[in-house]
């Protein structure tokens, strides 16, 4: 690693591996009377939560970090370690800095967790939405429209912090803003992935849902320009397409490992939320209309949405040419209900445009990958030299 | 569970309910059977407060992926089902009634000219149930019908917003465009408001026999034998037949109150039970209770498709709203865990329970994600004894007697003991 990346890399990695609880107080230390609100680094309304002057954060889960020793007892074996561990860092105040958490419908254990949240720490902002699974019903833009509203008025109610129009506006145009930064990333990956490391990219994303965007666009520059001016040569890699890791996020050696074994992944659905609409959003109007429309229509394809318009299969076939993959690699990670479910349609509709495709599934408390790495190689050695 | 087999002569399980109840559900097999020959428009749904009235009154004939499920189940064929799913690629983790259904599927007994027809449509009633929405993609992928996603927001505030009423009753209002369509039949409000008195007198008289259960002893098993009432509310309910059926299941149960005839010979403690059966072990695992003499007298399973005892009944004057109200409001999936803990400690109190069982499943997360900290609420902050034991209603591989029969023989022998000694009976 250069001494200009190992810089550029820096104060993310330091924002990276903070408690949850400690990034928000730090950034809370530098904007006094702020508030940090976290969610699942699915779909959120990052933008309401920025107009409200606080800090949207993505709830990742405490990863090899934090040992069971509350949460068990309160979810069973058979629930995602990103549920538990997120509770467990509750029960070990490691959250403590954090104001409140926004959870949605992404899944029933999602949904039931927001509520035995609440229970267990009464003192803390907790809020459930509602985000619609019928893309086509001519009045679900304006009822998400008015979940939306609703979102803003208990932050209004419960921290004295208004969301105006005009405040939506301008947070709507500077996530339009990040959004297209982290665009024009997966663009520079797609074009050059020796260039960026998924790793790497890895660190500077998990460090883009801990930090306020307008912080995070000096970031994101600085790791395009950074990028962009690479000269390292292509390996004889193949390209793939990393699906199934968009809430609980992939042990950072397992996606070193997939490096290591031959891959450049050019496309992911990694922090999807970050970068859940495919264009900007509009700023004029009533924004929270414009949020509502972009959502139903401008949403990246994921598997915590029903989009009635077309065949699960086709938004990752649609990743993967426009990716130029060679072939997809699904992370899945245990116990989660929608990757596991959708992994079946997806895997159907690869094997009909015959598509390559690799199954692995993780935990976040996934330590070792000698097992993995094998199977990666040998899955990259049948196609290199196929 | 026969009275033989308690070692008792004064009653059969079996009784007048269990018999009418076999014959309506299985009198609505057949139609099923017969739809693809009768060339009758029919759509699938789900049982979590199901809008089942919309499909009578549009003259489509519903179809209940959950309850072929189940039957599977409990005929104990569902394993090879399960199976076949997880051949294509299904998840040991995933929910295995989905996997039972679309293992029927690849097995060849689901599809045209087989003994379970493809729907016409596929009516996905979102009812809390995130699975519901994935199971309904897959069937209607693998039938090609259309697919209609009928979203209802979560119970997230005291009562459903405006806007979440506005936004269901429009989707109705779409979803009677479509099932015109296919049924080639216009819609009669009249009729809708019909079916919905019919709804009304069935929900009523299914709350009436669940009060009844606060006698002591408790007429019939909230638990294990609701499911001779689950059919008719939930898949029958809006027929004159089901409204009848309830009628007679109230005098069944009033007179057997009245004679104090319980399903047990005894009736030695009364419990609340949470969480779906294991289906295919439904006999077993009662006998694991009846053997302690343990009748529940509540269950919250018996209110996935609705929550009549607390009074809500579907009006006819107001047939969109309150079908809206109903699948917004009144059922438990719609509802959040937390919320669950409240009605089941209504149980507790109103129909003075002895003790809580959570039968946690490993297929349905929406009921047992969290049950451990339902089990710390009635424990540590309650004062409730309440047993969690662990299985599947659907995959027979997750059921360990052995395992079972030792934790509830170890809960009610202490339960027992704690009996006896507030009894002063112990020295």
């Amino acid at each position: 690693m250069t001494t200009e990346t190992a810089a550029l890399l820096e104060p993310r990695r330091e924002v990276g591996v903070l408690s949850l609880g400690d990034a928000a107080l730090r950034w809370k230390a530098e904007h006094p009377g702020g508030r940090a609100i976290a969610c699942y680094p699915v779909y959120a309304p990052t933008e309401v939560i920025h107009a409200a002057g606080m800090l949207p954060m993505a709830l990742l889960g405490g990863g090899t970090t934090v040992e069971l020793t509350h949460a068990d007892a309160r979810f069973q074996s058979f629930v995602c370690s990103i549920a538990k561990s997120s509770l467990e860092l509750g029960f070990q105040d490691l959250v403590r800095g954090v104001d409140g958490f926004v959870f949605s419908n992404i899944c029933d254990v999602a949904r039931n967790l927001s509520s035995v949240w609440a229970r267990n720490f009464s003192d803390t902002f907790v809020e459930y939405l509602h985000l619609p699974q019928n893309s086509t019903s001519s009045e679900s833009s304006q009822y998400l429209a008015s979940e939306l509203r609703r979102l803003a008025s208990r932050f209004a109610e419960a921290f004295g912090a208004p969301v105006t129009d005009d405040a939506l506006r301008r947070s709507i145009a500077t996530w339009n803003a990040v959004r297209a930064r982290i665009r024009a990333l997966y663009a520079l990956r797609i074009d050059s992935p020796e260039k960026l490391p998924i790793t790497e990219f890895f660190v500077a994303l998990r460090a883009a849902t801990r930090t306020a965007p307008e912080e995070s666009l000096l970031r994101l520059d600085a790791l395009l320009d950074t990028a962009s001016r690479r000269t390292e040569r292509p390996r004889d890699r193949i390209r793939v397409v990393i699906e199934g890791a968009f809430c609980e996020q992939p042990p950072p050696g397992l996606l070193e490992i997939l490096e290591e074994s031959g891959c450049y992944v050019v496309e992911d659905d990694l922090f999807l939320g970050w970068r859940w609409f495919t264009d900007d959003v509009s700023t004029d109007g009533d924004p929270f209309e414009r949020l509502a429309v972009a959502y139903l229509d401008r949403g990246v394809a994921s598997s915590t949405r029903h989009e009635g318009r077309q065949h699960r299969s086709l938004g990752v076939i649609e990743k993967v040419r426009r990716a130029r993959a060679d072939a997809v690699v699904f992370l899945l990670p245990k116990f989660c209900e929608p990757a596991l479910f959708d992994y079946v349609l997806i895997k159907q509709g690869l094997e009909r445009e015959h598509v390559p495709q690799l199954v692995v599934e993780f935990e976040e408390k996934m330590w070792t990958f000698e097992r993995t790495r094998n199977e990666i190689e040998t899955f990259v050695e049948s196609m290199l030299f196929d | 569970m026969t009275a033989e087999s308690t070692g008792t002569k004064d009653r059969k399980y079996e009784g007048g309910v269990h018999e009418k109840s076999r014959e309506l559900m299985s009198a609505w097999m057949g139609e099923v059977g017969r739809a693809e020959a009768e060339h009758r428009a029919t759509a699938a749904l789900m049982i979590s407060g199901n809008c089942v009235e919309l499909l009578r009154a549009c003259h489509v004939l519903p179809l209940f992926p959950e309850v072929t499920a189940l039957q599977a189940a409990i005929r104990h064929k569902s394993l090879p089902l399960i199976q076949r799913a997880e051949q294509a690629g299904y998840s040991s983790d995933n929910c295995a009634y989905v996997k039972a259904d679309i293992g029927l599927y690849l097995d060849g007994g689901m599809g045209p000219g087989k003994p379970i027809p493809f729907p016409t449509v596929t009516v996905c009633n979102y009812v809390g149930c995130n699975v519901y929405v994935k199971w309904f993609e897959h069937l209607a992928d693998v039938s090609g019908s259309k697919l209609f996603m009928l979203d209802v927001p979560f119970l997230r505030t005291t009562e459903p917003s405006e806007a979440d009423v506005r936004y269901v009753v429009k989707q109705i209002e779409e979803l009677i465009a479509l099932l015109e369509c296919v049924s080639g039949h216009k819609m009669d409000i009249d009729e809708l408001r019909e079916i919905l008195a019919h709804s009304a007198r069935a929900e009523d008289g299914y709350a009436r026999c669940k009060h009844l259960c606060k006698r002591t002893p408790a007429p019939f098993d909230a638990y294990f034998d609701a499911i001779n009432m689950m059919g008719p509310i939930n898949v029958l309910r809006g027929t004159r037949e089901a409204a009848e059926f309830f009628d007679d299941a109230v005098r069944e149960f009033e007179d057997l109150a009245t004679r104090g005839v319980g399903p047990l010979p005894e009736e030695r403690f009364r419990t609340v039970v949470e969480g779906p059966p294991p289906y295919p072990y439904y006999k077993s695992f009662r006998n694991l209770f009846a053997k302690w003499g343990a009748v529940a007298v509540q269950s919250t399973y018996s209110t996935v498709g609705g929550i009549w005892e607390w009074g809500f009944r579907h009006d006819p004057r107001r047939p969109l709203e309150s079908i809206a109200e109903q699948m917004l409001r009144e059922n438990l999936t719609n509802r959040s865990i937390v919320a669950r803990y409240q009605q089941i400690k209504r149980y507790v109190e109103e129909w003075n329970a002895d003790a809580l069982v959570i039968h946690s499943v490993k297929s349905c997360r929406l009921f047992s994600a969290g049950q451990g900290d339902m089990r710390e609420y009635f424990t540590k902050e309650l004062g409730v004894p309440t047993l969690l034991v662990e299985s599947d209603l659907e995959d027979p591989r997750y059921y360990s007697e052995a395992q079972l029969k030792n934790r509830i023989d170890a809960f009610f022998e202490s339960l027992e003991h704690k009996k006896l000694v507030a009894s002063g009976g112990h020295r």
